[in-house]
C-alpha cells in the first residue's frame, strides 16, 4: 500500500512539474508519448532502440521508452499512475495481465479501435495464430499489440544424454519417454535429471493446451468473467502425482517458482529443463556443453497441438478515469505500432533475442537468409514449430489463456504443487485446493468488474 | 520546587506544535484513514467501479485459513528475530564491552551489517544458502543433510529468521554496547571485591541495569519483525514452499500490490495496525512495569 501511495505521488509529482514545459513546446517540438516497458537488459536496450529508429524515421512524434521495473511491477506502476490520471500511451503488458486490462473498460483504448479511429492497416492474418489469438476478442477483434511473444520448449544436456546411452539427436515425445530417460540419467549418476521453470505456465497451461484439454471454462476465459478452473481433471493429476513422485524419486527436481530454476539448467546441474524459449540466449552464453532443443512432451496416447504463447504485448492507455487520448496522440501510437509490424523490425527483434518471429512474413524472411541452418543457431526454429504443431489449427484450449486474476492463480498453483512437493498433500489433492482458491479469485474479479 | 512555564495565549504553542503534527497527519494518519476507508470498498485494479461492501472484507480475510496461518507464521517468525537479534547481540556487546585488542575494529564491523538493505541482506544469505549455488548449501548436502528451503518450509522460516535477525543484530548491538557502557565501574568492581562471579555479576547487576535498554529494543525489534522484514521475504522465499514463510505484512503486500485486491489487502492492513497497537499497549503496560529506570 505505502509503495503504491508514493509511486502514484511521485508520478503526480513528476507530471505537475513537467506539464508547464510541455505546453510550452508543444507549438514547435513533436508530440511526446510515454511508452512504459518492464524488460531488463539487454533486452531492454534493443526495445528502446526500436522506439529511437521510429522516432529518428519521422519528425511529428517522438515516444519516449522508459523502463519501470519488472513485467508486475511496470502492470502496477501504470495502474497507479491511472488512477493518478498520468498513465503512460503506450504500456508493456505480460501475458497473465492480459485478463485484467481486457477487462479494464475505460482505462484501455483497444487496438481495433484505435486503428480504425487514426485509419492504420496492420495485417493481423500474418501474425502466428497462437499470437494474434492471445490478444483478441473471441470475434477476432485485436485488444491489445503483440510484440515480445516467446513459448516453452524443453533444453537438455547432450553430454548427459550421451553418458546415459541415450539418443542426443533426439528427444523424447512422451512423458513415459520422459520418464525412462531421466531414470537413466539418474542411474548414470546425474543428480538432477530433470527441472522446470515457471513451474504454472509449463506444467499447467502449456500442459493443458498441448494436450487439447481446458484449463477453465468459457473456452480458458475467453467468452467470458463467469469462467471457472478446470484444472482437476485426469490428466493433471496423473501429471501432477507424477511429478511429485519423481520428485521423491530424485528424477525431478523442483527449482522454485517463476524463472527461478532456470540458472539449473547452463551450469550443468540439471540434464534437462523445460522453460521460456526466451532461455536460449542466457543458455548460448553461459553453457559449457553441448545441448538441444525439444518440443514439449505428451502422454502416450494423444497428438500434441500448437503450444500458447507468454511474454509481453503492448496496450493503449487513457490519460486518466476522465481524461481520454487526443487524436494526435493516438495517431502517433499507431503509426508507432504499424513500424514494429513490419517485417524487417520484427525478424531482426526475433534474431537478437530469441523472441518469436511474431508473423510468418518476418519468420520467412528470417529463414530464407539461413539464420537457422548455421550451427550456432540450431533448434532456434524449434518454438515455432511447436507454435504451428497439429496444423496450425487452434481450438478453444489451445488458444491462451484469459483469466482475471491470473498473476494470483498462477501463485496460488504454485503454492500447492509446493505443497504436494513437501508431502503435505497428494497431487489430487493439490489440484483440488487450487481449483477452490482459484475460484475464488474469479468470482472476486467477476464481481468487481460486473459492478460497472 | 520545579519552575513551571507557560505561554500566554494559544497561537505559539499550536505553532510549536505545528510541524510534528503535520508530519503525523501526512504520514501517518492521512494514510492510515485511507485503509480504513479502503476497507469497507471493494472496487477493481484501476478504480473505475466502487462498492461499499462493510465488514465483507473483513469477514473474508479472518475466514481464510491462509490468513490464519500467516497469523501463526508471524507469531513464530516475529518472536524469533526478536530474541534471535537481541540475544546474539547481548552476547555480542557484553564480549564487546570487554577489555580486548582491537576492540574498536570489532565493534566497527559488527556495526556494518545495519547498513545494508534487507532486499540485499536477503541476497547475501541467498547466496550463502541456496541448495546448489550457495556455500553452505552445498555443504549441507555434500555431509548428507537434504537441504533444500524451496521444498522445506521449516528449513525456509529458519532461513528468514537468520536473515532477518541478522540485519537487527548490529542495531541492537549498538544500543546494549551505549547501556553497557553507561553502567558505572564502580558496582561492577564492589561486586568483584565481595566475590560475584562474572556470571552472577551480569545477571544481578549488568542485566537490571540494562533492563531499560532492552525494553526500548524489545519494542523496537518487534516492530522491526512485523513491518520491516518484507523485503527480506520477498527476496529469499516469496512467503513459499506453500505460504510456509507468508507472514501479515508480507500478504498485505501480495494481496495488495501483486493481486490488486486492495479490498482485501486495506483489511489485512487495518488488522495488522490493531494488532501492532494492541502489542505496544500490552509492551508498555506489564512489561514496562519491571524496567527501573
Amino acid at each position: 500500500m505505502f509503495r503504491r501511495t508514493i509511486m502514484a505521488g511521485a508520478v503526480a509529482l513528476a507530471a505537475g512539474f513537467g506539464a508547464p514545459a510541455q505546453a510550452q513546446a508543444q507549438a514547435t517540438a513533436p508530440t511526446e508519448i510515454q511508452f512504459w516497458h518492464g524488460l531488463t537488459q539487454p533486452l531492454g536496450g534493443m526495445l528502446e532502440q526500436i522506439a529511437a529508429d521510429f522516432n529518428a524515421s519521422q519528425n511529428r512524434y517522438r515516444i519516449q521508452a522508459t523502463f519501470r521495473g519488472s513485467y508486475p511491477e511496470t502492470m502496477v506502476a501504470a495502474i497507479a499512475a491511472f488512477r493518478a490520471g498520468q498513465a503512460p500511451g503506450i504500456v508493456q503488458m505480460f501475458e497473465v495481465g492480459t485478463g485484467t486490462m481486457m477487462a479494464a473498460g475505460r482505462a484501455i483504448k483497444p487496438l481495433h479501435e484505435l486503428l480504425a479511429e487514426t485509419n492504420t492497416r496492420i495485417d493481423f492474418q500474418d501474425y502466428l495464430p497462437g499470437v494474434r489469438g492471445y490478444y483478441s476478442l473471441t470475434d477476432g477483434r485485436m485488444m491489445s499489440m503483440p510484440f515480445n511473444s516467446s513459448t516453452s520448449v524443453v533444453f537438455y544436456n547432450k553430454d548427459a544424454f550421451r553418458r546415459a546411452n541415450l539418443n542426443p539427436d533426439a528427444f523424447p515425445e512422451t512423458w513415459e519417454g520422459v520418464e525412462a530417460a531421466a531414470r537413466a540419467l539418474k542411474a548414470a549418476g546425474h543428480a538432477c535429471p530433470m527441472t522446470t521453470a515457471w513451474p504454472t505456465w509449463l506444467m499447467v497451461e502449456q500442459f493443458s493446451a498441448i494436450h487439447n484439454i481446458p484449463l477453465a471454462t468459457q473456452a480458458n476465459g475467453m467468452g467470458g468473467l463467469n469462467a471457472e478452473l478446470r484444472i482437476n481433471n485426469p490428466l493433471l493429476v496423473r501429471h501432477f502425482n507424477n511429478l511429485v513422485a519423481w520428485q521423491r524419486e530424485g528424477l525431478f527436481r523442483y527449482g522454485g517458482r517463476d524463472g527461478a530454476a532456470d540458472a539449473l539448467f547452463p551450469n550443468g546441474e540439471c540434464a534437462m529443463i523445460f522453460a521460456s524459449s526466451g532461455l536460449r540466449a542466457r543458455i548460448m552464453r553461459e553453457a559449457q556443453f553441448p545441448w538441444g532443443v525439444g518440443m514439449l512432451p505428451v502422454y502416450q496416447g494423444t497428438t500434441p497441438i500448437n503450444s500458447i504463447i507468454g511474454g509481453a504485448s503492448f496496450w493503449v492507455m487513457n490519460r486518466g478515469p476522465n481524461a481520454a487520448r487526443s487524436a494526435d496522440e493516438l495517431q502517433g501510437i499507431a503509426q508507432f505500432f504499424a513500424w514494429i509490424a513490419r517485417p524487417e523490425v520484427a525478424a531482426k527483434w526475433h534474431t537478437d533475442t530469441g523472441f518469436l518471429p511474431v508473423t510468418r512474413t518476418a519468420f520467412e524472411q528470417v529463414r530464407a537468409t539461413g539464420f537457422y541452418n548455421q550451427p550456432a543457431n540450431a533448434g532456434a526454429d524449434v518454438p515455432i514449430q511447436q507454435m504451428l504443431r497439429g496444423g496450425g489449427q487452434m481450438t478453444e484450449n489451445s488458444m491462451g489463456i484469459r483469466l482475471g486474476g491470473f498473476v494470483e492463480i498462477r501463485t496460488i498453483i504454485q503454492e500447492e504443487l509446493e505443497r504436494a512437493f513437501q508431502g503435505q498433500q497428494t497431487g489430487e489433492q493439490a489440484l483440488a485446493n487450487a481449483t477452490t482458491r482459484g475460484n475464488v479469485v474469479l468470482r472476486n474479479f467477476e464481481r468487481q468488474n460486473a459492478a460497472r | 520546587m520545579r519552575k513551571k512555564v507557560i505561554f500566554k495565549g494559544i497561537a505559539l504553542p499550536w505553532l510549536l506544535l505545528l510541524p510534528q503534527l503535520v508530519i503525523t497527519g501526512v504520514f501517518f494518519f492521512w494514510p492510515a484513514g485511507q485503509a480504513i476507508y479502503g476497507s469497507f470498498l471493494r472496487e477493481d485494479a484501476f478504480g473505475l467501479s466502487r462498492e461499499f461492501v462493510g465488514l465483507e472484507n473483513f469477514r473474508d480475510v479472518l475466514a481464510d485459513p491462509n490468513y490464519l496461518a500467516a497469523g501463526w507464521n508471524t507469531v513464530v517468525f516475529s518472536s524469533s528475530v526478536a530474541i534471535g537479534a537481541l540475544g546474539v547481540a547481548l552476547f555480542l556487546a557484553v564480549q564487546a564491552d570487554k577489555a580486548i585488542r582491537g576492540a574498536d575494529a570489532y565493534k566497527t564491523m559488527l556495526i556494518w551489517p545495519y547498513a545494508v538493505a534487507p532486499a540485499v541482506a536477503a541476497v547475501l544469505w541467498l547466496f550463502m544458502f541456496h541448495p546448489q549455488i550457495g556455500l553452505f548449501g552445498k555443504a549441507l548436502n555434500g555431509i548428507g543433510i537434504r537441504w533444500d528451503y524451496k521444498v522445506n518450509g521449516d528449513q525456509a522460516m529458519l532461513l528468514v529468521i537468520m536473515a532477518a535477525a541478522w540485519k537487527q543484530v548490529s542495531y541492537n548491538f549498538i544500543f546494549f554496547l551505549a547501556g553497557l557502557q553507561s553502567i558505572p565501574r564502580a558496582v561492577l568492581e564492589a561486586a568483584a571485591i565481595d566475590g560475584a562471579r562474572p556470571v552472577r555479576r551480569f545477571w544481578t547487576i549488568i542485566f537490571p541495569l540494562l533492563a531499560p535498554t532492552s525494553f526500548f529494543l524489545l519494542v523496537v525489534n518487534i516492530v522491526y519483525a512485523f513491518f520491516d522484514t518484507f523485503g527480506t521475504i520477498h527476496a529469499l522465499t516469496q512467503g513459499g514452499p506453500g505460504q510456509a514463510t507468508s507472514t501479515l505484512i508480507y500478504k498485505v503486500y501480495v494481496d495488495g500490490v501483486q493481486n490488486l485486491n486492495f479490498g482485501a489487502s486495506a483489511a489485512q492492513s487495518v488488522i495488522l495496525m490493531a494488532i501492532v497497537v494492541a502489542l505496544t499497549a500490552v509492551q508498555f503496560r506489564f512489561v514496562e512495569r519491571k524496567v527501573h529506570y
